[in-house]
């Protein structure tokens, strides 16, 4: 449902492959396909707006390099732009500097993630930090939440405040920094009810906690999944008690995260971290640039695409992505992209591309693929007819004979031909279900047959 | 159930989300021609309330065809747009019905991280038991720190038994034994809860399938509704979850919770559009009376910021 912005983009600038400077009209038309790619991932509108007019001043008169489309030249621009206005490449950590306890507050809309995160954070800086730390929980709202982040305070391994029932927020708060420096700890993270922005009683309510509290982080968690609705949210939490920083959670989702940008937009704040997961160590750094590629629509298919042009027929390469993206896959895209191969000499290369193919990369090298046998597969499909190689399903036992006599090969060498495709199919279904977010954040693993990564499942490839 | 307290809190929290948009709405159609310009703003506004930009295109399309060029008012440019959603959405209003003929109806709560599973399962059972039916309760969340004590708080509120099981217990065991239970009781509903679950994790979807499979066994038609619960701050990926869901649980409805905030949940228009699934009940708030029936016409007055829903 979604389209690649590059796809979308390539529709654009169709017929177009006259080099130099973009003009105005050229970048206004692909514009407007880049406000309906933000949108449809959730960048709030008012921040879409803003975020295209600085595109625009970018992309008008930018020349077009002699070796892109002028797609794919918007495409860079843009993408230049989103990591900018994410914050930049590189991540920024939690401040930390003040006297102990330092406090760190998080806060945010109910249900968005932030005593799983209160409880990650203290496993994190317990860990990473080495820091001695104390976890206590504001929320006398919701039914057992000071219960859920004991817990989860256990199984990080980290101290939590002892439960008082009926003590108000504000106390608990203050019993908490008190305990802080009666027994040594470097940081106490305050955990506080979830909240709706429009609840002034509740916006008043935390405000007077982080008076009282001073903490050097106010941690604004929110869910990637949000909606238009992240500004108003943003801006309301930020008026009341001054963001220090984002956590955005549930990255391990398929959602496009425009949010990210609108919240950051708004607010002004870094994003910090990122949830990617209900266990404890589900807690990882923010990179602009890969949240970039992901609010596009485009993974890393860009990176491909461009890599691919290097030493790939550019069209045919252009084909591929759109293929792969698509999910569509016959046979004569299966021979095409054999040719690829044996063109790129090696597999990895272009799969190094994908997010997440670390672990598998060694596999990949290890079915270590030999051009003898691709020539050998060629073969095979070109003895095939225009209509098998459409619909292979048609392929039963006398026509694998007659292909088998036509390519000089063994009939199960064309059976195995047909099973690698449909692994291959079977593969490019589950790459166009989970999108390119899934495919992301699982990386090639949740591609491959069986479902959970290389152990025991059938090679794609 | 304290019908005029219910009436007020929800109101109270509408009006309060239609503030916004309903500012936006009045300096852009002021006496104004209902032309281009007009048309493209209203659907700005649209998408601003979570419809996705191919839904607000197909709306205003529609609108335009049967309104351009006219001259409107404010009020009247809006309640005709409400009435144009509220076609759309008419035919996915459907109030939850248990049907008596099942002893228990056994419904199966799910849904992503978070969206309020567990509060709607105690809202719906503090609701089912004021009208005298007996409503079972299953903890089948056994993965999340606290859950069980989550739903036995919900339990006590609502005066019904909650059936737990230990840490990391196989929630279709637990199922199994609860609805074993529940038959041999005579309840009238079995309400289960499970830990909220990302549609993307084949894993997690696969335990829902494994659940409903094992209920199976003592019941065929069961489980007679399977919930899914958003959360209405949530954009277009809405869309995705109801996808997934719907292919691998058959979900029969849908519950929008946090209708009290300042997001509009437009995206139930998409949906509705999509998939046509009942929209059985909306969550405003977090106690136990704070769930209502969903309304097409309202919720569509309160999308396009008509303060004067009658709510
Ligand atoms: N998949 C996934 N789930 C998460 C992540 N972070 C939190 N969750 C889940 O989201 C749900 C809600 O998390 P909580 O930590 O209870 O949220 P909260 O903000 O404290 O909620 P309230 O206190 O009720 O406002 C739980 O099921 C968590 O396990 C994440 O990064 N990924
Ligand atoms: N304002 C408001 N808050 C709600 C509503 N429904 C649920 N909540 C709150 O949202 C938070 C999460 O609700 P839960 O019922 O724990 O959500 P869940 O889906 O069971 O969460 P997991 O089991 O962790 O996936 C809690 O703080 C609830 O009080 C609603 O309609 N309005
Ligand atoms: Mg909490
Ligand atoms: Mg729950």
């Amino acid at each position: 449902m979604f389209e690649a912005l590059s796809d979308r983009l390539s529709g654009v600038f169709e017929g177009l492959r006259k080099r130099g400077a973009l003009s105005e009209q050229d970048v206004s038309e692909a514009l407007r396909e880049v406000r309906l790619a933000l949108l449809d991932a959730d960048v709030a509108l008012d921040v879409v707006r803003d975020f295209i007019a600085k595109v625009r001043e970018r992309a008008v008169g930018a020349e077009v390099l002699r070796s892109v489309t002028p797609g794919q030249q918007v495409v860079k621009i843009v993408n230049d732009c989103l990591v900018d206005a994410l914050g930049g490449s590189g991540a920024v950590g939690l401040d930390l500097n003040a006297p102990a306890p330092v406090a760190i507050l998080m806060v945010g809309l109910q249900g968005s993630g932030k005593t799983t995160t209160s409880g990650k954070l203290g496993l994190r800086l317990r860990d990473k930090s080495r820091r001695k730390v104390l976890l206590a929980s504001l929320d006398t709202q919701r039914p057992a939440a000071q219960l859920q982040l004991e817990q989860l305070a256990q199984r990080a391994g980290v101290a939590s405040l002892p439960i008082i029932a009926g003590q108000r927020p504000l106390d608990i708060a203050a019993r908490a920094m008190d305990t802080g420096r009666r027994e040594g700890y470097d940081i106490v993270i305050l955990d506080t009810a979830g909240r709706l922005s429009i609840d002034l009683a509740l916006m008043e309510e935390v405000r007077a906690i982080r008076a009282a509290t001073n903490p050097v982080e106010t941690l604004l968690v929110v869910d990637a999944m949000t909606g238009q609705d992240a500004v108003v949210t943003a801006r309301s939490f930020n008026e009341a008690v001054g963001v220090t920083g984002i956590v955005m959670t549930r990255m391990d989702g398929d959602a496009r995260g425009g949010a990210a940008l609108s919240m950051r937009a708004v607010t002004g704040a870094p994003i910090k971290l990122v949830g990617v997961g209900e266990k404890l160590d589900a807690l990882e750094d923010f990179h602009p640039e890969r949240v970039a590629g992901r609010i596009l629509g485009m993974g890393d298919i860009v990176g491909l695409v461009e890599r691919a042009t290097e030493t790939i027929d550019q069209e045919e390469a252009e084909k591929l992505a759109r293929k792969m993206a698509k999910g569509t896959f016959d046979l004569d895209d299966f021979a095409s992209q054999l040719r690829q191969i044996t063109k790129m000499g090696s597999l990895s290369g272009i799969l190094g591309m994908l997010p997440g193919v670390g672990k598998l990369k060694a596999q990949i090298a290890d079915a270590n693929i030999n051009t003898k046998m691709i020539h050998r597969q060629a073969a095979i499909i070109s003895s095939m007819t225009k209509a098998e190689r459409r619909t292979p399903d048609i392929i039963k036992a006398s026509r694998k004979k007659r292909i088998a006599a036509g390519s000089g090969v063994s009939v199960q060498d064309v059976n195995r031909l047909l099973k690698q495709f449909d692994d291959m199919s079977t593969m490019m279904k589950r790459m166009n279900k989970l999108g390119q977010k899934g495919l992301m954040r699982q990386g090639l693993a949740a591609l491959m047959p069986g479902g959970r990564g290389p152990a025991g499942g059938r090679r794609p490839f | 159930m304290a019908i005029s307290g219910f009436f007020s809190r929800l109101k109270q929290g509408l009006s309060r989300s239609t503030q916004k948009l309903t500012e936006g709405f009045t300096t852009v159609f002021q006496k104004r021609r209902l032309d281009d310009a007009a048309l493209e703003e209203l659907e700005e506004r649209l998408i601003a309330a979570d419809l996705g930009t191919a839904v607000a295109a197909r709306v205003i399309g529609n609108f335009r065809r049967t309104r351009f060029g006219k001259e409107v008012t404010d009020p009247e440019i809006r309640s005709a747009l409400a009435e144009e959603i509220a076609a759309i959405l008419a035919p996915v209003a459907q109030p939850f019905i248990p049907d008596p003929a099942h002893r228990p109806h056994v419904v199966l709560m799910v849904g992503v991280n978070g969206t309020g599973k567990t509060t709607t399962i105690g809202k719906l059972a503090h609701g089912l038991a004021a009208e005298g039916k007996r409503c079972v309760l299953v903890a089948g969340d056994t993965f999340r720190a606290a859950a069980v004590e989550q739903l036995q708080v919900w339990g006590q509120r609502a005066g019904a038994p909650v059936i737990a099981g230990a840490q990391d217990a196989d929630p279709a065991g637990l199922a199994f034994d609860a609805l074993s239970r529940a038959r041999a009781e005579g309840a009238d509903l079995l309400l289960i809860d499970t830990a909220g679950r990302l549609h993307n994790k084949a894993a997690l979807m696969e335990e829902l399938r494994k659940i409903i499979r094992v209920l199976r066994k003592q019941d065929a038609s069961a489980p007679h509704s399977v919930l899914l619960v958003l959360d209405a701050t949530t954009g277009q990926n809405a869309l995705a979850q109801v996808r997934v869901f719907k292919e691998m649980v058959e979900v029969t409805g849908l519950v929008v919770t946090k209708l009290d905030g300042s997001a509009r949940g437009g995206v139930v228009v998409a949906l509705a559009e999509a998939f046509g699934l009942p929209v059985h009940a909306v969550g405003v708030g977090e106690q136990a009376g704070d769930l209502r029936p969903f309304q097409a016409a309202d919720f569509a007055r309160s999308l396009v910021g008509l303060e004067d829903a009658p709510v």
